[in-house]
């Protein structure tokens, strides 16, 4: 056991020394954190709007404060000239013009019609369709304040919409549980294997071999150090989605942790099956970088949804790990239900683990060929 | 009996035979050098003897014990130090010298008196990382590191390539202060000026044992007289003697060409031969063989040296 922890204390002093490594370590769940949070996001804000109004009436003039007023949209210009338009957003600094029709009041009040056209910016398509909801959402609530009550439809049909869990729609709902599941696997599984591979390119693996250490001594002395760290990670993005970006943990912390563990256990266990199966520190990077990273990119939902991928892409994303995490910390953290709810997601994390763990015993070489 | 003990050990990569029907014992307070040039197949020796690699064919025991069934036992009662550096470089001199005691199970404590020699030259660098120390001082620890344990066969493969001629000596006087208390050593090198500091060496080429002997015996069977012979012109001598009939072998030794006859002694032609092709301040003496000329002659055939 002595030599157990002697390793552990020499695998810390690797870590310390290597200060720009610790940097990155413990800054890339704060820098991603807070870049999802207040940079990449989906949300609409401060849209740049132009406004071509020839009649330059009561009414449009109406309308164009409303929008001013409202927090998403600015409107930054008054064109006086519809040729115009389409030079206006080659600059890129506007996303959308709103146009209105000629002697549009008049027309509004003759006919109950009036023509207004919005041209958006759909390089961004997302974007796009969220600004043009917006600006039809506030057209829609001057026509119905405006309108005297006789000239109204006789039925209308009103939606109340309500957003579980999520009343504010704010993004970083979505994506917090998602950062968790890729960091913790940055961590976990890319430094670990590195830890290791290093030791056999560095030829100290060749005196460590002669020595009585036991195999699975020098493998599990390796991984410690960071499952220390990724719990110091797991508790700064905690802290800093609920205290900075305001996302609740709705559910119970202690499901929370025991997920959360089963998932640094299996990043571990990925990270030392790697390093049995590389010889340097590059091809580790590569492996876990590419094999790794980008799977869990795009298959975990943290950016795309997994019920809208095509069905072949859902059965690949079942083998990546970070998906169930995932999966299951949206329910924990915004749904806020109970263990009961991701026993599957559980079960299936642990199943992963064992047989990695299981494997990269049986390869582990204890020579070196 | 016999602390190291090989029997027709062979090990391929490939098409390649790293190893051929190596076959020698080494006995207890021995230092046992295993003599030859760069890719002769010294290191996977070593790694087959030290439990790393497993052999092809023959079999192999150290202290006894089998390198394949019982290479756990062994691993506890060896010391191995690699021809790499391979200690942790961002740690400290004393951090890695405590470590490796720890990994063996013992402590710097208990077994300092092994290594207070060559530990006493460390200790003013004690808070000195690894990485920033000379080269004879590194081979130095790691050396200390392979022995804090008090291992019974200590391997050391070339733990001398790289260092300075001074750190090489003392390193050597370390080597003989450690047989002297009754450790095993086997040492590869492929200075051959080392060889002679060795009980018995076993010249290696290509994956084979060309001879195992006491480096007196070996030179002593030197079958011919050789001339150490010198011009103005060094970078042409040898050209120009290989090119001389009555000329056995010669090869380059830098200051000197090591020249053997046909006709064993030196005729009495060669200085005018010499002096014909524009060499001056020549210079020929017989010479006492070294381990060098032995190896020379045992690898090649006759006409290799005569090659340009």
């Amino acid at each position: 056991m002595r030599q157990f922890w002697v390793f552990v204390v020499k695998e810390f002093y690797h870590i310390v020394r290597d200060r720009r490594t610790m940097l990155i370590l413990l800054g890339i769940p704060v820098a991603q954190i807070l870049l999802f949070g207040f940079a990449i996001t989906s949300e609409v804000k401060d849209v740049q709007v132009a406004v071509y109004d020839p009649s330059r009436d009561a009414v449009t003039r109406q309308i164009t404060e409303q929008i001013a007023a409202s927090s998403y949209f600015d409107v930054v210009e008054m064109l006086d000239d519809a040729s115009r338009i389409n030079d206006i957003f080659k600059y890129g600094r506007i996303n959308l013009v709103i146009v209105f029709g000629e002697n549009f009041a008049e027309n509004l009040q003759h006919t109950g019609e009036a023509a207004v056209q919005l041209i958006a910016d759909g390089t961004e398509p997302n974007q796009a369709s969220l600004i043009v909801n917006y600006i039809e959402g506030i057209l829609a609530s001057y026509a119905r304040s405006a309108m005297p009550a006789a000239t109204a439809p006789s039925f209308t049909i009103q939606p109340e919409v309500k957003m579980l869990y999520n009343p504010q729609l704010q993004s970083s709902y979505y994506f917090v549980p998602g950062i968790m599941g890729l960091i913790l696997l940055q961590i976990c599984a890319m430094m670990t294997s590195i830890a290791i591979v290093r030791e056999k390119e560095t030829g100290t693996m060749e005196v460590l071999l002669v020595s009585p250490m036991k195999p699975i001594y020098i493998i599990l002395s390796k991984s410690v150090p960071y499952l220390v760290l990724s719990m110091v990670n797991l508790a700064t993005i905690l802290l800093l989605s609920v205290f900075v970006l305001h996302v609740p943990v709705a559910g119970s912390l202690f499901t929370l942790l025991l997920l959360s563990l089963v998932y640094i256990f299996l990043s571990l266990s990925l990270g030392l099956f790697i390093s049995t199966m590389v010889d340097t520190q590059m091809a580790a990077i590569l492996v876990s970088g590419m094999g790794l990273m980008m799977p869990t990119m795009l298959l975990s939902g943290l950016i795309f949804p997994i019920e809208s991928m095509p069905a072949v892409l859902q059965w690949v994303s079942a083998v990546v790990p970070a998906r169930w995490y995932v999966e299951a910390m949206k329910k924990i953290m915004v749904q806020g239900v109970g263990i009961e709810y991701v026993l599957t997601e559980l079960g299936i994390l642990t199943g992963m683990a064992t047989v990695l763990v299981v494997l990269s015993l049986k390869k582990f070489n204890v020579r070196l060929n | 009996m016999n602390r190291v003990s090989a029997t027709g050990i062979g090990k391929s990569y490939g098409p390649v035979k790293a190893l051929d029907d190596i076959s020698f014992d080494v006995a207890p307070g021995e230092i046992f050098g295993i003599i030859g040039p760069d890719g002769a197949g010294k290191t996977t020796l070593f790694r087959i003897l030290t439990t790393l690699l497993t052999a092809d064919a023959g079999r192999a025991s150290v202290c006894g014990l089998d390198v394949v069934k019982e290479y756990r036992a062994i691993r506890c009662r060896v010391g191995y130090m690699p021809g790499r550096f391979s200690l942790y470089r961002d740690l400290s001199v004393e951090e890695n010298l405590r470590f490796f005691a720890s990994v063996f199970n013992t402590t710097v404590e208990a077994n300092y008196h092994l290594v207070a020699d060559i530990y006493r030259q460390l200790a003013p660098f004690s808070t000195r990382k690894a990485a920033q120390l000379s080269g004879g001082m590194k081979q130095k620890l790691a050396l200390c590191c392979a022995l804090i344990h008090k291992p019974e066969v200590l391997f050391l493969d070339e733990p001398t390539t790289g260092v300075d001629p001074v750190s090489r000596k003392e390193f050597w006087e370390m080597l003989m202060r450690l047989r002297a208390d009754g450790l095993t050593i086997l040492v590869s090198t492929p200075y051959m000026d080392e060889a002679s500091l060795c009980d018995r060496i076993a010249l290696i080429q290509s994956g084979r044992f060309l001879k195992i002997e006491t480096p007196r015996r070996i030179v002593a069977a030197y079958p011919r007289k050789i001339f150490a012979v010198s011009s103005s012109r060094m970078h042409d001598l040898l050209r120009d003697l290989r090119a001389y009939a009555p000329v056995g072998t010669a090869f380059s030794f830098g200051a000197a060409c090591h020249v053997t006859f046909a006709a064993d002694d030196c005729p009495a032609a060669l200085e005018a031969y010499l002096t014909a092709r524009g060499h001056s301040s020549l210079r020929v003496e017989e010479i006492e063989p070294t381990v060098e000329d032995c190896f020379m002659l045992l690898s090649k055939t006759p006409d290799d040296g005569k090659r340009a």
